[in-house]
């Protein structure tokens, strides 16, 4: 469907200007823009460095939280940018008017895909900065960069499932209906308390939820413990990425 | 008929459902260069189907529907279309301007923003966030957006509600500048009198079929009613027993009587109340004609 970004020009810079106006309207809206970014920085503030650093703990709480923080972070925007906002302009008219003006049709997920990965490097850099000045974290140069990369790549599957969910829900139930899943996946993909800590039922439920996947990713990434292969991790969310983005993309181009 | 480049919009025989509801049901329709051309019909008719599918928001179960000859999907046929759409809300941070950009980059050979703000009367109010806009400007920009590709068709689902006469008038104004210059418009409206006022031809849609297509004045002609209208004491109920009465009211004091044999129905009229006043009897508008076809339709 992006070949047209190649042939066309009409369409590159339209791309463009898509993301722009994706990106004004984000700056414009604080109250999306301040939790977004601070919220993982915060906890991990808390949990992976004040709280943790009091106990003597066995493993490197600080650099195994960086990695499950940097995930809690990743999903947050895409989640809620893709979701809420779909919802928004799916219930509004807005996605309708666009797709009957001569818009390339990809470029209404790309530019919100463009914006969720924005967000995902900010936060990356936000929490390694933070993790290295007050953590005491410490990585080789590949190491940050195989996090970084699970970062910007993790944020596919999270914006499939966002769109999906924006394709399904009313404007006014998604915030709450995407917090009912983002906060309970959070916690039982072992986000905010290691998996490997969570009571055993908790624990077996993990491998169903798509964040488990990517934090085993991230931990993999920093030399920290995980659990199973990373081609089997990234088999799950490519699997859940094109599911859940198939169904959004059939079910958009019925009702918008 | 016509060759088929002069058509740049068409319909045939489409039959669309939802689920159990058929909203078309084999409708065949074309638009020609050049002509404003007004989609009338009551609520639920189909007029709303009608443009979803020209603007390939929905596919046809049967029929085909063209967009310049190609399917209303492909980007080439679509850039050379405008849209206003009944219900769009758009994008409340962003200023007029950042829409407009936005909108003339979908476009291979766009109107400079100075045209399309003049075009729109919009000049002053550029720089302004979309959700401080009143009302009445917020359609203004609304149009402008369809304004943005200097489109050959036009698609204006009711454009000028919520607008003040006086906006109105100019948005009327407007469009026949711009079908001066050769732009076709679909326009779907409840305000008759802008149909009146703007279209070279009306079809109006009933039960998801064409009942009827023409002129202004030749869909006016097709009702043989005429409007009877009086200042008289006689009863609505009275007037309405007469035969040949289709309709008879009571606004007040005046007493309306719709009806296909004005002659003998005013011979009735005269004797009955020898001390009306006002009386006058014209052809009926195109509300009246609209009211009959579509009860023929029922």
């Amino acid at each position: 469907m992006n070949a047209i970004y190649l042939s066309d020009p009409i369409a590159r810079r339209s791309l463009l200007e898509e993301i722009r106006c994706e990106f004004l309207r984000l700056a414009r809206a604080p109250s999306f823009v301040v939790p977004t970014l601070l919220f993982p920085v915060m906890f991990y503030v808390l949990f992976g460095i004040v709280l943790a650093g009091g106990k003597a703990t066995t493993f490197q709480a600080a650099h195994y939280m960086l990695g499950t923080y940097c995930v809690f972070g990743v999903m947050a925007p895409s989640l809620f940018g893709f979701g809420v906002t779909v919802a928004m302009e799916r219930d509004e008219g807005l996605l309708a008017l666009k797709r009957a003006l001569p818009m390339p049709p990809a470029n209404l997920v790309l530019a919100k895909l463009g914006m969720a990965m924005a967000f995902a490097a900010i936060i990356f850099a936000l929490l390694a900065t933070v993790g290295s000045t007050f953590g005491g974290v410490r990585l080789g140069l590949d190491q940050w960069l195989a996090l970084a990369t699970v970062c910007l790549c993790g944020v596919l599957p999270f914006c499939a499932i966002g769109l999906l969910l924006g394709a399904l829900l009313s404007p006014q139930g998604a915030p709450a209906a995407i917090n009912l899943l983002y906060l309970p996946m959070a916690f039982l993909s072992g986000l905010w308390v290691p998996v490997f800590l969570l009571p055993k039922p908790m624990m077996m439920t993990a491998p169903l939820w798509p964040a488990y996947h990517l934090a085993q990713l991230a931990e993999a990434a920093i030399g920290q413990p995980h659990a199973g292969g990373v081609l089997g991790h990234v088999l799950v969310l490519a699997l859940y990425a094109l599911v859940a983005g198939h169904v959004a993309v059939r079910r958009l181009a019925r009702v918008a | 008929m016509h060759p088929t480049s002069t058509i740049v919009a068409a319909l045939d025989a489409v039959r669309k459902r939802y689920g159990h509801v058929v909203a078309l049901d084999g409708l065949d329709l074309a638009v020609r260069r050049g002509e404003v051309y007004a989609l009338l019909g009551p609520n639920g008719a189909g007029k709303t189907t009608t443009l979803s599918l020209l603007l390939g928001l929905t596919a046809p179960d049967a029929g085909r529907v063209t967009l310049f000859g190609r399917s209303p999907h492909d980007l080439e046929a679509r850039r050379r279309i405008g849209v206003m759409l009944q219900s769009a809300a758009l994008p409340e941070a962003l200023h007029v301007l950042d829409l407009i950009r936005l909108v003339r980059s979908y476009y291979p050979t766009p109107r400079t923003v100075a045209d399309i703000a003049a075009l729109a009367g919009i000049t002053a109010i550029l720089d302004r966030p979309y959700a401080k806009l009143s009302g009445g400007q917020q359609r203004r920009v609304q149009f402008a957006l369809a304004l943005c590709g200097e489109p050959e068709l036009l698609f204006l689902d009711e454009p000028t509600v919520g607008l003040d006469t006086e906006s109105r008038q100019a948005f009327w104004t407007t469009i026949r500048t711009l079908v001066g210059n050769g732009c076709a418009v679909i326009l779907t409206t409840h305000y008759l009198e802008e149909a009146e006022a703007l279209a070279d031809r009306v079809g109006v849609i009933a039960q998801g079929r064409l009942f009827a297509e023409g002129s202004v004045d030749a869909i006016r002609s097709r009702v043989g009613q005429r409007q009877i209208r009086c200042l008289s004491r006689l009863s609505a109920e009275v007037a309405g027993a007469w035969p040949d009465v289709r309709l008879a009211r009571r606004d007040g004091d005046w007493l309306t009587i719709h009806t296909p044999a004005p002659e003998r129905v005013l011979r009735e009229l005269l004797a009955a109340d020898v001390d009306l006043r006002e009386l006058e009897v014209r052809r009926a508008g195109l509300a009246e004609a609209l009211g009959e076809i579509t009860r023929e339709a029922a």
